[in-house]
């Protein structure tokens, strides 16, 4: 298994993602963004951070990195991208992910850990956790606030595309248990051939004890059980 | 050529910035303000750019069409 993560000027979470991702079996490279190839992974991560300072908007100028051409090539090849934070949000500016995200309802940059319920496992980056399942994995973002207009909600909704919604300790998708204002408190999305996911919430601080949750392992044990099927097959 | 290009949220999306600003603009002692959006503008200098060009780059790169809406204003 072969994974990479993508750094670009203002990653900060790319250190902890490569970690994981080697705690976890993956050969792991990283790769700079003025790289033009992002070829020959099983698996790209697109990690949190503040990229370009996050100017003009978050994501919008990671988006036209060199590599990105590549991980939107190897995308469309079905390979599994997965976008963490800011990751998510250049998935979306990119057009890969659906809906944009904007800034936080209370304005607030929100650190703290947050309760997600899984709404569909049928995909590579859930697929080791039962629909329902309550995750705590930490948030830690000044505009996770996500937005798509009513039409592409409905699309989302009706592909079962939402992969996880911010909930309360009991799985009730609640307002009260919204931390950031996202519409219908998605959390996570993934794309209509379910190979891209992008979350705001960070599963790469939540893999080990001593830092309080380990719920975050459940997207890395479905990435493993996911490539371990299709090696088998 | 110089040109400015004017950036709001779209009407359909909740803006939290203009929202914190209305707030502040009711305590500083004007209770009547009704909305406020927050958007950006950014003045372009640019040699041999035209217009059609420059509209791609407003929908591209300078806003997102998702939650934004553009004006560009030329000034030849």
């Amino acid at each position: 298994m072969r994974a990479a993560v993508i750094r670009f000027p203002g990653s900060n979470c790319d250190q902890d993602c490569h970690f994981v991702l080697r705690e976890f079996g993956f050969a792991t490279d990283y790769i700079w963004h003025k790289e033009s190839s992002a070829a020959g992974y099983d698996l790209i991560v697109l990690p949190g951070g503040f990229s370009y300072g996050d100017y003009l908007r978050c994501g919008a100028i990671a988006r036209f990195s060199p590599v990105m051409k590549s991980v939107v090539e190897q995308a469309g090849r079905g390979v599994l991208v997965l976008g963490i934070c800011n990751g998510f949000q250049i998935l979306c500016e990119s057009g890969l992910l659906p809906g944009a995200l904007i800034r936080n309802r209370d304005m607030h940059f929100i650190c703290e850990h947050v309760r997600l319920r899984v709404e569909n496992s049928a995909n590579p980056f859930l697929r080791a956790a039962d629909v329902g399942r309550v995750l705590r994995v930490p948030i830690a973002h000044g505009e996770g606030n996500y937005t798509a207009d009513s039409k592409t909600l409905s699309v989302l909704n009706a592909e079962q595309r939402v992969v996880l919604r911010y909930c309360d300790a009991a799985g009730g998708v609640t307002p009260g248990a919204n931390p950031n204002g996202s519409v219908e408190n998605i959390a996570g999305i993934c794309n209509e051939r379910r190979n891209v996911f992008g979350l705001m919430p960070h599963p790469e601080r939540a893999c080990d004890p001593k830092l309080l949750s380990v719920d975050g392992r459940a997207v890395f044990d479905s990435l493993v059980m996911t490539l371990a099927n299709s090696r088998a097959a | 050529m110089k040109a400015k290009v004017i950036v709001m949220p779209k009407q359909s999306i909740l803006d939290p910035q203009g929202v914190a600003v209305r707030e502040a603009m009711r305590h500083h002692g004007l209770p009547g303000v009704k909305s406020v959006r927050v958007g950006k503008m950014l003045e372009v200098e640019v040699d041999g750019a035209d217009e059609g060009k420059m509209h791609e780059i407003c929908r591209d790169l300078l806003s997102n069409p998702v939650i934004e809406d553009y004006t560009l204003v030329l000034e030849k």
